[in-house]
């Protein structure tokens, strides 16, 4: 596939994921959205090692150009992950203690 | 049209359109649900790319940790009887229109790029994205990122515990 039609899959999904972030108010779906933004650049990364690969490829059948790309996708998602946890453990708490999850109510950080 | 053409278009359709489910759907169960379907979408991208360690990886731990640790926080909040105030209409046409701004300024670089004309990511072949390949440049060329990757999961873990406890 050309690398424009994955170039503009992922900028659409990113779209998506920016518009979900500015116009929704519960703090739950600003987070997936944030995940939905974190896919479609690791779709891109991947688009890329590929196209790369293919490339190198004609002339040398074992080269192993965009393996990095890959493995980065590989630590994006741990770090993901990582962040998922500690983001839910700070909503869980502040839900716990201002029984809201509307972002406007939550955009002080005091009291 | 080819086969990978077929499956390209029929799993980027896919994804957009559950992509926009999530923001639309207003029950936040449904949101988590139309992401886990995105995530699929993705997955099937990697395969198409024979990706195939990333695809594995993506199901496992996006569309089952992740999002059922989602699913999770959503249902002891219980915030399906709460009704989720709105942003009022001028803000979401704001919202809607700087991302669209975005969209349409980045499709208009790309358009204008000349050098990625011709080239074309290769599917279906190319055996990088396969366990092995990858398994070995993990542990030898990142081998420390990837020591380092369990010290800040250490991390993450015990701040999560941290927050989460009742004080």
């Amino acid at each position: 596939m050309p690398i424009q039609y994955y170039i503009y899959l992922c900028l659409a999904l990113f779209s998506i994921g920016v518009i979900g972030a500015l116009t929704r108010r519960n703090v739950i779906i600003v987070f997936m959205c944030i995940e939905l933004m974190f896919n479609a650049v690791n779709l891109l990364l991947v688009a890329f090692s590929k196209m790369h690969y293919g490339i190198a490829s004609i002339s040398d059948k074992a080269s192993t150009v965009g393996t990095d790309g890959q493995l980065f996708v590989f630590f994006i998602m741990v770090v993901a992950a990582a962040e998922v946890s500690v983001g839910l453990a700070i909503i869980v708490m502040l839900f716990r203690n201002t029984h809201s999850v509307d972002i406007n109510f939550l955009n002080r950080l005091k009291n | 049209m080819s086969t990978t053409e077929i499956l390209f278009f029929f799993l980027s359709a896919l994804a957009l359109f559950s992509a926009s489910m999530v923001l639309i759907s207003k029950n936040p169960v449904h949101s988590v649900l139309w992401l886990v379907v995105t995530f699929f979408a993705i997955s099937g991208h990697y395969i198409l790319l024979n990706a195939q360690f990333l695809a594995i990886v993506n199901i496992i731990v996006y569309a089952g940790a992740i999002m059922v640790l989602f699913l999770f926080v959503i249902m002891l909040m219980n915030l399906n009887q709460q009704n989720e105030p709105q942003k009022n209409l001028w803000m979401k046409l704001a919202g809607v229109i700087s991302g669209g701004c975005f969209l349409m300024v980045f499709v208009s670089l790309v358009r204008q790029a000349l050098e990625i004309k011709t080239k074309v990511a290769m599917t279906t072949g190319g055996d990088i994205g396969l366990i092995k390949n990858l398994g070995r440049v993990l542990f030898s060329d990142y081998v420390v990122p990837f020591e380092i990757t369990s010290v800040l999961f250490l991390s993450a873990m015990v701040g999560a515990i941290v927050m989460g406890k009742k004080d």
